[in-house]
């Protein structure tokens, strides 16, 4: 076996990791690429956040002040709701994106990215950098929003909001392509994503107080919460955008210590995505 | 040093053995095709020499890279087209071939001109600023071979480049890659089912439920059906092949007549033919027919059955209403 053999005429010019990088990026731009040239995809998929926004929003806000205990009486219902929607957008949009690569994988596509000279530990980041920039981008249209619903922007506040929509999106992204890592079928896929989806929209509190209530239910459901990554990016999220608005009665964590779960979720999902990505067949 | 070398290389599926212990060696600029049917093991060997698939036995190198411990220089060294296209059809055609540039370090400026020059080669420049889904199925093949070349690969693996084409456009698409094989030393590494496709290669193996039969130049592999191949049909064969006996000869029986293997052809049938009506009672040959060997015939030779029976064809349209609805293989 001629292994060992240097053929001359192969030059690996820059360093390895420059290369990879370059790897991460080229899958970062071609996710980020397919979703500018899809104006249709953008506006479509603004119209379910919309929905829920007002539906519920001037929906449930009718119901009168009774049902949403702890809320003061001078923050209306959509107000609150408002954050909630952001990192539902930001949820639909990074799972959604990481169903991507199980549809390259049955398009064929995939194939010119796994013989490429990267390796697929950088294919996997590239993917994850990808879907969380769209989910932040997306979610950051939302946010335009804010100012008409009497949310006060300044700087510091928008940039903090875009950081947290960012790491909830790194979070779901890294989860979705731990999901969708060995995942040959959409038809597959799609049960998965049904299962988790929508618990982790409702078990989340972006429409509720996780707080409010006493009685098994309420325990119930705060217990659940806590182990749906959702919950902290929607805290953090509310305390950010809403802050001095609401009393910290209404939240489990301080938006500091959401942030630290929000980073401890992204290493407990990402390590094991990459990993199961990588494994050669 | 040949530019691809296999040593024993199988693969299994769980118990299934789709390759088994093949070994062979292809040197730089040659062509060397790999004839076989359905689920022979063609794809599943070039998916273990271009690093996508593990071996489960033996060794590969290609371009002097072992394939299991140097996969990041294998992939350098190789261009691929697979059986199923892996375009991005929601890019243009140029989108499609700076991503493989970017992924495959081609420098800007290189990229450019090596891009204009494919381009122009697969007469695609007027169409590569639009999205590839409105590409024919012809335009999509031309594309992935301009992209396949795009960073002057040392072996290019191609897994029945041709399927699903009209004859036409196979044929352009032989004269672009016979050309780069000319101008530039290529390597093709290509499986078909396409008989006259095989025959473009320098050499071909025939390759049968996971073993290599056969690995020589094509008109070698057809000397070894010996002469020409005659077909009679008759009124009554089992008595014809007793007055073929008769004649020294053993005939095969197929579905299309009695096959018989003999020098000088053309001699033959009105010694055969005399023979039948001496018999008595006479019998009827109601067809002949005289042709050179082809590879079908080696291959028949070799394994006793025909490359495309009908249960391979069937596979095939199978196969194929499934890439219609979208459902491409690993
Ligand atoms: N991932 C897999 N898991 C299990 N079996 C597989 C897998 N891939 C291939 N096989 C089996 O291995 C055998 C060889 O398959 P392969 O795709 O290499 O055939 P092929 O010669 O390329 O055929 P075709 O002409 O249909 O493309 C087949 O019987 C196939 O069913
Ligand atoms: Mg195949």
């Amino acid at each position: 076996m001629a292994t060992n053999t240097q053929p001359q005429d192969i030059t690996v010019s820059r360093s390895r990791l420059v290369h990879e990088l370059k790897g991460v990026y080229t899958i970062w731009y071609r996710d980020v690429l397919r979703f500018v040239r899809d104006r249709s995809r953008i506006f479509g998929s603004l119209a379910q956040p919309l929905l829920f926004l007002f539906a519920l929003g001037f929906g449930v806000g009718q119901l009168g002040r009774a049902g949403l205990g702890g809320l003061p009486p001078n923050v209306p219902y959509i107000v609150f709701l408002y954050p909630g929607i952001l990192c539902m957008t930001a949820l639909f949009t990074a799972l959604f994106s990481a169903v991507s690569i199980v549809w390259d994988r049955e398009f064929g596509f995939l194939r010119e990215v796994l013989v490429a000279p990267v390796s697929r530990i950088s294919v996997a980041l590239g993917k994850v950098a990808g879907g969380s920039t769209i989910a932040m981008i997306q979610a950051a249209l939302i946010m335009l929003l804010g100012p008409l619903l009497g949310v006060h922007y300044d700087f510091v506040r928008v940039v903090l909001m875009l950081l947290t929509l960012l790491l909830l999106a790194a979070v779901i992204s890294s989860l979705g392509i731990l999901i969708a890592a060995r995942q040959k079928t959409m038809e597959g896929f799609q049960v998965i994503m049904q299962f988790l989806l929508l618990p982790m929209l409702f078990l989340s509190g972006a429409f509720f107080p996780l707080t409010g209530g006493g009685g098994t239910p309420a325990l119930i459901l705060r217990t659940v919460a806590q182990i749906n990554p959702m919950t902290y990016g929607v805290e953090a999220m509310r305390q950010i955008a809403l802050s001095g608005q609401l009393p910290s009665a209404l939240f489990l964590h301080s938006p500091g210590v959401d942030v630290l779960f929000l980073l401890g979720f992204f290493v407990v999902f990402l390590v094991p995505a990459v990993l199961l990505f990588s494994k050669q067949d | 040093m040949p530019v691809i070398e296999v040593r024993d290389l199988s693969r299994k599926f769980g118990d299934f053995t789709a390759v088994n212990g093949v070994s062979f060696e292809v040197e730089q600029g040659e062509i060397i095709g790999f004839l076989g049917p359905n689920g022979a093991g063609k794809t599943t060997t070039i998916n273990m020499l271009c690093t996508l698939l593990k071996p489960t036995g033996g060794s590969a190198s290609v371009n002097g890279f072992d394939v299991a411990s140097r996969q990041d220089m294998v992939r350098r060294s190789i261009g691929l087209i697979f059986q199923d296209p892996t375009l991005d059809e929601r890019l243009t055609g140029w989108q499609n071939l700076q991503f493989h540039a970017m992924l495959y370090d081609v420098p800007a400026a290189v990229f450019e001109s090596r891009a204009k020059e494919l381009l122009e080669m697969v007469e695609l420049t007027d169409k590569v600023k639009e999205s590839v889904k409105a590409f024919s199925g012809g335009m999509k093949r031309r594309l992935e071979i301009a992209r396949g070349l795009l960073h002057h690969p040392k072996v290019l693996f191609l897994d029945e480049p041709t399927i699903g084409l009209d004859p036409q456009t196979r044929r352009h698409i032989w004269e672009y890659l016979v050309k780069v094989r000319d101008q530039e030393r290529l390597t093709l590494f290509l499986t078909t089912h396409y008989m006259d496709e095989a025959e473009i290669a320098d050499r071909i193996a025939i390759i049968d439920h996971g073993d290599i039969v056969a690995l020589d130049t094509p008109s070698k592999l057809k000397a070894m059906v010996g002469g020409d191949v005659v077909t009679l049909c008759t009124d009554d064969d089992e008595r014809a092949q007793r007055v073929l006996a008769g004649l020294g000869v053993t005939p095969t029986k197929r579905d299309d007549g009695l096959r018989v293997e003999i020098d000088h052809g053309d001699r033959f049938i009105p010694l055969v033919l005399g023979a039948m009506s001496a018999a008595t009672p006479p019998v009827t040959i109601t067809s002949v027919n005289l042709r050179r060997p082809t590879l079908e015939d080696v291959f028949v030779k070799l394994t006793g059955r025909a490359i495309r029976d009908e249960e391979a064809d069937q596979m095939e349209s199978m196969r194929r209403s499934r890439m219609m609805r979208g459902g491409g293989r690993r």
